[in-house]
């Protein structure tokens, strides 16, 4: 039976001393211990009995982990551990990633913030990550350290399910990487809460748009949370706005096709119907949003 | 049994050294191990911001943390504001215009309102709404905390 308020378990906090060591130490604990970086969803679940891990491995303090770079040829690279508050005051963030910052401010409260982290939210995997919108319709890769070293790992195919991802035993993830984004771009994200403030997304409409050599003149990307088992990219929407002058009609029929491609659930914060009907509407919302910001 | 850590801690200014259980919250050590319990304890899953306690100057919750994490760090807490004889202003103000009534969730405001009154020393209705949407009350209302805000703000430039 699970029991609401067991306490925390006993584990062990271990702090490796270089990435290589922290890799081995939790391949060779596979199942049993799990890197952390602000510990917002590690140590509630824990709390909660789900979690039993016997370590907690802490990776924050290791190579680059806690630094924000900006390069106008590369793009900005934004190290694991850096808390969202940093993210969000960041002015590189602002002047070029500026729709990262919106979603990003939309998460639980300030206090929170400055603790919770974008990788955490990325490899939490949960389908309601606000930030995570915002990632993949900026292209954000991800830099792993795994057994055999370094490697990239894209977010298109990252999310296999609710608290599911690609990661292998021993995978760290360092930073995540976004390139430099096409002239002109704008983003909106727009998140349904049961307030306005602090709580989970009933649903999450993440747009990003760019002037392009296209029929619309424009190459749009779409992202929704708390929809589907993972994060979902309404591709159809994305060609219809893409493929098509923009018009009120061609905006309306995108959004019915955003709508007609999520897959919620009931729960505590709403019906799969409602959220299906949010879909539609806040897509609207944010592509006309988008639109305006185009211009 | 899990190993114990070894923590050395600024808190309110004095140095502290102690050993803890790798799963010791920061809220229970600065509770049980301390006697600091100024410090409070609501829903223990980072809703409610009772135990919210600055790191570093930021604002975090302390039972989202564990003792373990503070190492080398400094930690202020509620009683490292004022005295009763000699309150921080943004106490007095909290007194004046009724920002209280049980007091449970107080100590989690005022630690929350500290570093945002610091960076915004003349925050609109609107930004305080925002800078206490991570505290809840279930006593007054939230109307007299943001009057007790506007007050304090105006102290604060008055001195
Ligand atoms: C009160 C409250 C309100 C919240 N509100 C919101 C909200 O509004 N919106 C929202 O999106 N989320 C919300 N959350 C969830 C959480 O705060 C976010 O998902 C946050 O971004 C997680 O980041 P973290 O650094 O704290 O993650 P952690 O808890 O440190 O890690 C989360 C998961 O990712 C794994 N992980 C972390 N870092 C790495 C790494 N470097 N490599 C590999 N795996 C890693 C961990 O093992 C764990 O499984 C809320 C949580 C709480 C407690
Ligand atoms: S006790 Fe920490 S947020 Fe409620
Ligand atoms: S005064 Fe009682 S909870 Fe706020």
């Amino acid at each position: 039976m699970h029991n609401p308020r067991p306490g925390l378990p006993e584990f062990d906090y271990v702090r490796p001393a270089s990435l290589s060591e922290a890799s081995r130490f939790l391949a060779e604990h596979q199942g049993e211990a799990r890197p952390f970086m602000g510990g917002t969803d590690t140590f509630v679940r824990m709390r909660d009995g789900f979690w039993k891990e016997k370590y907690i491995v802490d990776v924050k303090r290791l190579d680059g982990m806690g630094d924000i770079t900006f390069d106008p040829s590369t793009g900005l690279t934004i190290g694991a551990a850096v808390n969202m508050n940093r993210v969000i005051d960041s002015p590189e963030v602002q002047e070029h990633y500026p729709l990262l910052a919106e979603a990003a401010k939309t998460v639980a409260s300030f206090q929170l913030r400055s603790r919770a982290t974008i990788v955490g939210n990325i490899c939490n995997a949960s389908p309601a990550g606000d930030t995570i919108g915002a990632c993949i319709v900026m292209g954000g890769v991800l830099k792993v350290h795994g057994l055999d070293g370094e490697r990239e790992v894209p977010l298109t195919g990252f999310f296999v399910g609710p608290g599911k991802t690609v990661l292998k035993p021993g995978d760290i993830v360092t930073a995540i990487r976004f390139p430099v984004l096409p002239q002109g771009h704008a983003g909106r994200y727009i998140k349904l809460g049961r307030n306005a403030l602090s709580d989970l997304a009933i649903v999450g409409v993440t747009a990003f748009a760019y002037p392009d050599d296209t029929p619309s003149g424009y190459r749009f990307k779409l992202a929704l949370a708390s929809v589907a088992p993972v994060p979902l990219v309404p591709e159809k929407a994305e060609e219809i706005l893409t493929g098509k002058p923009i018009t009120d009609e061609t905006i309306a029929e995108a959004a019915q096709a955003a709508m007609d491609a999520c897959n919620p659930i009931d729960d505590v914060r709403g019906s799969a119907r409602y959220r299906k009907y949010m879909v539609r509407n806040l897509t609207r919302r944010a592509v006309t949003d988008v639109l305006n910001r185009l211009q | 049994m899990s190993e114990f850590v070894s923590v050395n801690v600024t808190i309110n200014g004095k140095e502290y050294q102690a050993l803890v259980e790798a799963r010791t919250l920061l809220s229970d050590f600065l509770r049980h191990d301390l006697g600091l319990t100024g410090t409070h304890v609501g829903c223990e899953h980072g809703v409610c911001g009772a135990c919210t306690v600055l790191l570093d100057g930021e604002p975090v919750r302390s039972c989202l943390m564990f003792a373990a994490q503070v190492d080398g760090h400094e930690i202020t807490t509620v009683e490292g504001l004022g005295t009763p004889e000699k309150m921080h202003p943004l106490q007095e103000a909290f007194q004046e215009a009724h920002g209280l009534q049980c007091g449970f969730c107080t100590p989690g405001f005022l630690m929350s309102l500290v570093p945002f009154l610091e960076e915004n020393p003349n925050p609109t209705d609107e930004e305080i709404r925002e800078a206490i949407s991570g505290n809840l009350c279930r006593c007054t209302g939230y109307y007299h905390i943001i009057d007790a805000v506007k007050l304090a703000a105006k102290k604060m430039a008055a001195k």
